[in-house]
This record gives structure tokens, C-alpha cells and sequence, in this order.
């Protein structure tokens, strides 16, 4: 029993589910859970991005473009085509997922971090094409997205929405928990480890690369899909280099390699410009402080800095 | 009938001469040494022998295959598998999940499989996780099997290099100084192992400058000296070959 609470793929994750449970507790308004909501899908984001930046040792500097490809596609392909919301759900992750493929693929066989670069260039096109398409996209004004409706059920409400962003985070964080303990998972952090070690042992690096980064995609467009629905209006902030450099933010605070980190890193700053209303004009400085701070002072981030710790309590 | 073929095979850094025009074969089933001093150029032409430098000239062929110019991947996809002089061990990791990664081309699971851990999937892992434990035991460390790889001794780390490299159950096994460092008895643990893997039918290129080792355990030896093949033969002939002692002895006197 004790061995399995220990383990992350178990332990862990009962730990979360019960956390997602016994939350709606603390939360006494609809405000709450709107925060709630919000921390869970950029937690989703985190928890595949961190497959890439912890795992695959590669940075992106674009998630949000992939973000906005699953808000804006099923924003477009529900509202002007008339396509039900999992279909357009379906069909705008498995865009995203291509267009990693398609970038992360010649560039991961190179060695070194030119993913970012291009990563950075990619999310600039896709905010720019966003911003300027206003014909389809509504342009810097945004648009309205219908409701998420499945089998003649329509979300609605923060109380559904919490539940359903609460099942697709648990549903995430398991999907990444097994992906690393399997074959495929190990030779990422084996990469990670020693490259040349791994390859001598069969790994195919730029493979594996890719792999991990067009699985961080999918997770961010269906985050992005699940926000355009919910918030019912999206606008191409949420597909902003800020907004990526948000995303690597969290991930880093929270724990490089972590994929409980990535889940805390998303809700410390998620609810940190809440809290501080304040400091909510200063927003982008206080993301750049956290990310300086955190690479001088906690380099491996706030969860295996915490668990470190504690090990060494307990010897 | 040759494992392994290589031809006339070079390595240049910048104008240095690395690996000069080298040429052997190795015969199944035998401990192939290659000695010679420091900067021979050894490391480098095992480096050669598994895709992480790509030669400047020459031809490796093994097992029939023309493997030269191929990633260190393809090579290890072949059957060759590889130890390394300063550790390349994987210390995000355990011992137990180093020992995995050496038998990656062993346990490829569908993605879609593993990620939602269908049914035979936690199955199959057991069953690799068996027999690295079993591997583990085999070169003697199994007390260390979940600890994580960075409090390990280093003793222990070259034996986990020898246990992921066995695990990809490759047909040519290359060890680089695996005694390095080690104290006699551990020594002595690797001239047993070796023996042990020879006998169980793996091909065994040996890099090493423990001559007593090398000596022991060698069916072929060839002697390296600034890149070039000084010559080559069983342990009884290199030994007696004046043209290896001078040249030991001049590095020798050249590092006095
Ligand atoms: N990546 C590299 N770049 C430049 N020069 C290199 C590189 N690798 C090796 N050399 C040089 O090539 C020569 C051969 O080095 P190598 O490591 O192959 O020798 P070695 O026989 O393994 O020596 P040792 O017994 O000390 O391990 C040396 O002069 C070394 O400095
Ligand atoms: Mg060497």
C-alpha cells in the first residue's frame, strides 16, 4: 500500500484526483471556479509541454499557437461550418498535431535548440494569421463560440465545466505518467540522461523528440478547444508569444521533469495575478521575475526541489 | 568468416590523425583486444564502430551489412552494443531503468498502448523489468537495483554499463577500459565476466590497458600506436613483439 501511494503513477495521481474532488469545498462562488477551471486547462497545457522541456530537453517557444489552433479551429469549425464541437474538436488537434510533426521533424534531427527558434517564428505566423484573418477569425475582436454540446448535452455552467476540465486534467496527467513509464517515456529521459548513451543503445533522438513534442501539441489544442467552448469568446491574446512564454513559465517554476510540477506550476501562476489584482498590470514582469528567479534559485523547480527535500528529512 | 570487417578505416580531428588507416576482422565468438598508449587512438575507433563519429575514410561491415556512414542508432539496430570509458550513464535514472534503456529495441511498445496502458501492457513491463534484474545479478550489483543511478559507486556505475550493454543482447559486445579505475578484486570480477559473456557466445571487443586483462582473457590482440596499426596477433606474439614495448615504452618516456 505504502509502495503504491509512493509511486507517482499511483500515489500520485489519487492524490490529484482527490485534490480535483474535495476542491469545490474551498470554492464558495462562481468566480472560484472559473479560476479553477482556467488553472486545470493551463495545467493540461503544462503537463504535456513539460513532456517536451523536462522529458525531450527541447523548449517551445509557441505553445499558444498550438493553443490557438485547437481554440480557433473549433471556434471556426463549429461557428461558420457547422461542424458538432467533438468533431471540430478531433479534427483541430489532429491540425496541431500535424503541424508539429511537420515543423518539430526536420528541426529535432538537429542537434542542439533551434525547436525554439522555430518554435518562436511558427507562434508569431499563427497569431499573426489570427489577428489578420478577420473574416474568419473576427480578427483582434475575437469571436463567439457556440457551446460544447455532445449527444444533445450542453456543458454549461462553471459547476459542469469544473468537472469536465477536472476529468480531462486527471485523464491528462495519467496519459503522461504512463507514456513516461513506458518504453517510449524511458528512452526520452534516457535522451535527457546521456544522448550519446542512448543512441548506442537504439534510440532514434530526433524520433523520440518529435514524438514528445507533437504529444505536447495535442494536449495544448485540446486545452485551447475545451477554453474557446467554455469561455464562449476567444480573442488572439490566448494565441500570443506572451502567452507561450506564460505557459514555459509555469512549467519551469513548477519542475522540469515533474508532471506534478507542471500541475502546480499552472495553478501557482495561474492564481498568483488573481490574488494580486494588484500586480495584474505588471503581469508579463512579474512572469519574467518568476522565470530569472526560479532559474537562479530553483533550477529543478518547486516540486523536486520539495520532494528532495523531504527525502533527505526522512534519512 | 568475419563478425566483423573493417577496412582501411580513418578519423581526422582538424589535421590530427586519430584513426589512420586501421584494418581487422574479428571472428565470431572471440575477446577482440585493442590496445596501445594514451591517444592512440582506441576510444575514437570504437567511437568509429558504433556510428558516433562517422569515418573520414574506410568501410565497416558487419554481419554482411555495410553499416558505414549509418547513425550510432542503425548500428545498435545491427547488434552492436557498447560500454563507455568515461561513464555515459543515464543519472536521471535507476539502475534498474538504465539496465531497460540498453534493451530499448527489445521493448517497443504502440504508443497508443503504453499511453493508456491497455491490457499485456503492465504484463510486458514486468517482464522486462525481470530480466534486467536478472542482468543486474549477472555483473553483480542487483542490491542497487532501484537506487537512483547518481548514488551509486563507482565501481558499481562500470558494472551497470556492462548491464545496459548486455541488455540490448547484441551479437558484438564493445568495452571500453571496463577496469579502469577498479581495485584488483573488482578487476577480477571483470576478467570473470568477460570469460562468462565470450562463453555464452557474445563477440567481445576489448579496449583495455590492464595487460594482465587483456593477456588473460584475449583469443586476437591489435595494437594501435598514433592512430595506426602497429601490429596485431595472439596475446604470446604481441607480447613478444619489440615494436610494442618500444612503443609503450616511448610513450612512457615521452610522459617522464
Ligand atoms: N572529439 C575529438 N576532437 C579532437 N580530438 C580528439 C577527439 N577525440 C579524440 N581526440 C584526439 O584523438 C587522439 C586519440 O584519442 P582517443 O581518445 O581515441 O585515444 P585512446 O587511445 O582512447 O586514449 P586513452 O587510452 O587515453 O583512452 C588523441 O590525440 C585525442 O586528443
Ligand atoms: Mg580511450
Amino acid at each position: 500500500m505504502l509502495a503504491w501511494l509512493a509511486r507517482a503513477r499511483t500515489g500520485g495521481l489519487a492524490a490529484l484526483v482527490a485534490a480535483i474532488v474535495l476542491l469545490p469545498l474551498a470554492l464558495t462562488n462562481n468566480y472560484h471556479y472559473e479560476v479553477a477551471i482556467v488553472v486545470g486547462l493551463n495545467a493540461i497545457v503544462c503537463v504535456g509541454l513539460n513532456l517536451l522541456i523536462g522529458y525531450a530537453g527541447q523548449i517551445s517557444l509557441g505553445h499558444a499557437g498550438f493553443y490557438g489552433l485547437g481554440a480557433y479551429g473549433s471556434a471556426i469549425l463549429t461557428a461558420r461550418y457547422g461542424w458538432p464541437p467533438a468533431a471540430a474538436l478531433a479534427a483541430s488537434t489532429a491540425g496541431a498535431a500535424a503541424l508539429a510533426y511537420l515543423v518539430g521533424r526536420p528541426i529535432l534531427k538537429l542537434r542542439g535548440h533551434y525547436l525554439a527558434m522555430a518554435t518562436l517564428g511558427m507562434g508569431i505566423i499563427i497569431s499573426i494569421v489570427i489577428a489578420t484573418e478577420d473574416r474568419i477569425t473576427g480578427g483582434p475582436d475575437g469571436m463567439a463560440v457556440a457551446p460544447f454540446t455532445l449527444l444533445g448535452y450542453t456543458l454549461a455552467g462553471e459547476r459542469t465545466w469544473y468537472w469536465v476540465v477536472g476529468a480531462a486534467l486527471a485523464l491528462a496527467v495519467w496519459l503522461a505518467l504512463n507514456l513516461i513509464d513506458s518504453p517510449a517515456g524511458r528512452a526520452l529521459r534516457a535522451l535527457h540522461g546521456s544522448e550519446v548513451a542512448a543512441q548506442v543503445a537504439g534510440v532514434d533522438p530526433g524520433r523520440y523528440k518529435v514524438l514528445a513534442f507533437v504529444i505536447s501539441a495535442v494536449f495544448a489544442a485540446v486545452a485551447g478547444s475545451l477554453t474557446a467552448h467554455y469561455a464562449g469568446f476567444i480573442t488572439p491574446a490566448k494565441a500570443s508569444f506572451l502567452h507561450s512564454i506564460e505557459l514555459v513559465t509555469m512549467v519551469v517554476l513548477g519542475g522540469m521533469a515533474s508532471t506534478f510540477g507542471a500541475v502546480i506550476g499552472a495553478a501557482v501562476l495561474t492564481t498568483l495575478p488573481q490574488v494580486l489584482t494588484l500586480l495584474k498590470d505588471y503581469e508579463m514582469m512579474v512572469f519574467g521575475a518568476v522565470l530569472m528567479l526560479s532559474m537562479i534559485f530553483l533550477p529543478r523547480g518547486l516540486v523536486p526541489t520539495l520532494a528532495a527535500a523531504l527525502a533527505r528529512r526522512r534519512r | 568468416m568475419s563478425l566483423l570487417a573493417v577496412e582501411g578505416l580513418a578519423k581526422e580531428f582538424g589535421g590530427l590523425k586519430a584513426v589512420d588507416g586501421v584494418s581487422f576482422d574479428v571472428r565470431p565468438g572471440s575477446v577482440h583486444s585493442i590496445i596501445g598508449p594514451n591517444g592512440a587512438g582506441k576510444t575514437t575507433l570504437l567511437n568509429l564502430l558504433n556510428g558516433i563519429y562517422v569515418p573520414s575514410a574506410g568501410r565497416i561491415v558487419f554481419d554482411g551489412r555495410d553499416l558505414t556512414g549509418a547513425a550510432p542508432h542503425r548500428f545498435a539496430a545491427a547488434g552492436i552494443a557498447r560500454t563507455f570509458q568515461n561513464l555515459q550513464i543515464f543519472f536521471n535514472m535507476t539502475a534498474l531503468e538504465n539496465v531497460l534503456v540498453g534493451g530499448h529495441l527489445h521493448a517497443r511498445a504502440p504508443l497508443a498502448a503504453a499511453m493508456l496502458r491497455l491490457p499485456g501492457r503492465a504484463e510486458a513491463e514486468r517482464g522486462y523489468r525481470v530480466q534486467a534484474l536478472e542482468l543486474l545479478r549477472f555483473v553483480g550489483i542487483e542490491e542497487y537495483a532501484t537506487a537512483p543511478a547518481d548514488a551509486m559507486p563507482y565501481g558499481a556505475l562500470k558494472r551497470l554499463e556492462i548491464a545496459r550493454a548486455l541488455a540490448a543482447l547484441a551479437g558484438l559486445v564493445l568495452l571500453d577500459e571496463p577496469a579502469a579505475g577498479l581495485n584488483p578484486t573488482e578487476t577480477a570480477a571483470i576478467d570473470e565476466l568477460i570469460k562468462r559473456l565470450s562463453a555464452g557466445g557474445v563477440t567481445v571487443i576489448l579496449v583495455e590497458h590492464n595487460m594482465r586483462l587483456v593477456m588473460g582473457v584475449s583469443d586476437h590482440i591489435v595494437v594501435l600506436d598514433y592512430g595506426k596499426k602497429l601490429t596485431e596477433g595472439t596475446a604470446e606474439e604481441v607480447r613478444n613483439d619489440p615494436r610494442v614495448i618500444e612503443a609503450y615504452l616511448g610513450a612512457a618516456a615521452a610522459e617522464a
